[in-house]
């Protein structure tokens, strides 16, 4: 990314939204090269490109705490450049990409690999989450003091479970002492046995093998239990259960560090919605009705901390299966701002602001760090319309793959402008007059 | 209004329109088959492809020579000698049958819901013999056949079904084709294979544990086979089966007078049924083969004769009516 780095960027006539500093007002936002230099009420600069907001949020950069780009091994279904490219058309600024590439994330050399491909050509800033285990296998510990010198953000087996409770007790010590976040996919293996969606009614009627929701929750608890013993921070990824959401309630309430974060699916669709078609099978699967309403009321009242997209591509021919053949996972960047618009915000469960925190200070504050627009801070920001009326194209998108259960939905709201480092590296084309 | 069918991919979205329609077209085929000359020129010309991407001896003989009694011509595809054993996925096999033109293609697949799959990406009729643990059509069309030969009719009975239900695509067939009827359900095996969501499938389902209350009242008694292979858990023992659920001529002294006992096949004697029970007069196993040979005549006709499937005329009145 070429930085001009006397650039001027004057963001005007938005609605400011920052949760760090509880702002929620007309302000506008002066950027000179990577940093912000004002805010503040009715800016002038004779030398500043203007960008016009209005009618727009103006919000710091959203981070994304969870997704899959491929790169390297699978560059088939996704690279680091196109992940990223469609990463920024969704309003993301930065992303955390989980370790399970090929090989596996699990040492500094590959993570530096990573860092050094993301800065040559990703669109938006990559932040590496490393291996907790060697090649994710639930044996010996991963070189993570080495990866977070190379700039992993936390660590994760993501795909399956820190394998065992000895284990989890261990990686949890050790990242306590780097001041790392363990972050879990939540699932007992034994009783997860080769399920492809949640069990229930559903799974019944369409002679698919079910996956209780104990299983998520089981793993969920034991993982509460040793971050209370441990007092390091825990975060649950993906989380799309009852169960599951009440023991990080209780953990909360404890005082300890534990975090979740729920995908835009989860809060979106349930189980009943499943038929055979490949686009609706992701791990953890579509919950039930029931979950789901539990999710929504963990999003709104500040249990869950983050929402992430889980953004997983697959190239169409390995989806274009049979459904109990097919690889889980659906990709997200380009959706989850509408969804949680159109899902949360519009029918009256979460406020605008609340959403700008899911995606801002919330995943910042798991990663041990915080998001705001400041003078001298980053100029890292997403401008999105929460009523622009469109209509999501999975063909139009950057991204490798085209699995998505959402292709040609409507939605009220998108992403308008993703600023990484004072640079626009998105932006959408509207007509202002027509919805 | 009678929709025409397409595919034959599952019983749950037919109407009981649509079944009774099936089983009245299934009567003179029924008839055919006491015929000393069994070859009929009605599809003479077609061809009709087997696609049986799962082992299958009973389901897949009863399409090739019902195919062949009406004149078509069958195209064989077997698991052991598909190019899937190769890494071929199902959707480029599929489309290598279809560039062969056939007229209709029969599948079974261990995966539920292969049939809908490949109707959704093929322009070739689909008939479904059998997909993983979802739905096995023809069977459920072919045992309400023989229930409504051997009782009259198929409403307002109260049926039984005794086994691994949960893994059983037979009893979800049989359960959504009945209860469509009116018929009560009672399911009734070890407790891990009968799980309470069944109760959702259909109206009037229930479970309930003890064989000797699910048989008190049955008209009709179908007993699966102890499908062994397609448990992921960690197998009942064989004794303990034998011990709370095999139908014995005991047993079935509890149903009511002259109930029917039906089972898909194959049967494991011993083990799911007792010998006196299989072999005796309320046991209709065999005339369930030679109904199944009628029904799916009935259907080749049907959806690769490309015959506009009409409403069964007004003289033949609805029993349910």
């Amino acid at each position: 990314m070429p930085t001009i780095n006397d650039r001027l960027l004057l963001i005007k006539n938005g609605r400011l939204l920052d949760p760090a500093s509880k702002t929620d007002a007309r302000h506008d936002v002066l950027l000179h090269g990577p940093r912000v230099v004002r805010v503040g009420p009715d800016l002038a600069s004779s030398d500043a490109e203007i960008f016009d907001a209005t009618g727009l949020i103006v919000a710091p950069g959203f981070i994304d705490l969870h997704c899959h780009l491929r790169e390297p091994g699978q560059e088939m279904s996704e690279t680091i450049e196109t992940g990223t490219r469609s990463a920024a058309r969704g309003g993301f600024t930065a992303v955390c990409c989980m370790p399970n590439t090929h090989p596996v994330n699990d040492n500094a050399s590959l993570t530096r690999s990573i860092v050094d491909r993301a800065a040559a050509v990703g669109a938006v800033r990559v932040w590496p989450i490393g291996a907790a285990s060697v090649g994710s296998k639930g044996e010996a510990l991963a070189e993570i003091a080495a990866m977070k010198d190379a700039g992993i953000v936390a660590v994760s087996d993501d795909g399956k479970p820190i394998a065992t409770a000895r284990l989890m007790r261990q990686v949890m010590d050790y990242c306590n002492s780097l001041d790392l976040p363990v972050m879990d996919h939540c699932e007992d293996p034994s009783l997860f046995a080769g399920g492809v969606m949640r069990e229930g009614p559903r799974s019944i009627r369409l002679g698919l093998k079910g996956i209780p929701a104990e299983s998520e929750s089981i793993c969920a608890g034991r993982d509460v239990e040793l971050a209370i013993l441990t007092r390091s921070r825990l975060h649950i990824a993906h989380m799309s259960t009852t169960g599951a959401l009440e023991y990080v309630r209780h953990a909360k309430k404890l005082g300890t560090r534990v975090t979740c974060e729920v995908t835009p699916h989860h809060f979106t669709l349930c189980d009943e919605d499943v038929r055979y078609n490949t686009n609706y099978k992701m791990n953890p699967p579509l919950a039930s009705r029931a979950d789901r309403a539990a999710l929504i009321a963990g999003l709104a009242d500040g249990t869950v901390d983050a929402i992430a997209t889980d953004h997983a591509p697959h190239h169409p021919a390995s989806k274009d299966v049979e459904f109990d053949r097919a690889p889980f996972g659906i990709i997200g960047f380009e959706t989850t701002l509408a969804l949680t618009l159109s899902e949360l915000v519009h029918t009256g469960k979460i406020s605008l602001p609340r959403l700008v925190e899911l995606f801002t200070t919330g995943p910042a504050r798991v990663l041990g760090t915080d998001r705001k627009i400041a003078v001298g801070g980053a100029a890292d920001i997403t401008i999105f319309s929460p009523d622009l009326a469109w209509t999501y194209r999975a063909s139009e998108s950057p991204s490798k793959s085209r699995n998505t259960p959402f292709d040609g939905r409507n939605f009220r709201g998108a992403p308008v402008a993703t600023i990484v480092g004072g640079q626009i590296v998105y932006r959408r084309e509207f007509s202002t007059t027509a919805s | 209004m009678l929709q025409r069918l397409e595919h034959l991919l599952g019983i749950e979205d037919l109407t009981r329109e649509q079944i009774s329609f099936i089983l009245d077209q299934a009567k003179p085929f029924q008839e055919f088959q006491r015929h000393p000359l069994k070859k009929l020129a009605t599809l003479r010309g077609k061809t009709v492809a087997l696609a049986f991407f799962e082992n299958s001896t009973r389901t897949r003989i009863s399409f090739a020579t019902a195919a062949a009694r009406l004149g078509a011509d069958t195209m064989n595809l077997q698991a052991e000698s598909s190019s899937l054993k190769k890494g071929e996925s199902l959707l480029d096999t599929v489309r290598t049958l279809e560039a062969m033109r056939p007229d209709g293609i029969v599948i079974r697949h261990s995966s539920s819901g292969a049939p809908e799959f490949v109707a959704d990406r093929l322009g070739v009729p689909i008939v479904n013999a059998g997909d993983g643990t979802h739905e096995h059509p023809t069977q459920a069309l072919l045992d309400a056949l023989t229930i409504r030969d051997r009782k009259g009719q198929l409403e307002g009975w109260n049926l039984t079904i005794l086994g691994d239900v949960l893994h059983s695509r037979v009893a979800r067939s049989n359960i959504h084709l009945l209860s469509k009827f009116g018929v009560r359900t009672t399911l009734c095996g070890p407790a891990m294979w009968v799980p309470r969501e069944l109760e959702t499938l259909a109206p009037n389902v229930r479970r309930v544990t003890r064989i000797e209350e699910a048989l008190d009242g049955a008209d009709v008694i179908i007993a699966l086979r102890v499908q062994t292979e397609r448990l992921h858990e960690p197998a009942l023992a064989a004794e303990e089966y034998i011990l709370r659920y095999q139908l014995t001529p005991q047993r079935l002294q509890i149903a009511r007078p002259g109930a029917l006992v039906l089972h898909p096949g194959p049967m494991i004697r011993g083990l799911e049924i007792d010998d006196a029970v299989a072999d005796g007069p309320q046991s209709c196993v065999l005339e369930q083969v030679t109904n199944g040979l009628a029904i799916r005549m009935a259907l080749l006709y049907h959806l690769v004769g490309g015959a506009a499937v009409e409403p069964p005329p007004a003289k033949v009145p609805d029993k349910a009516q």
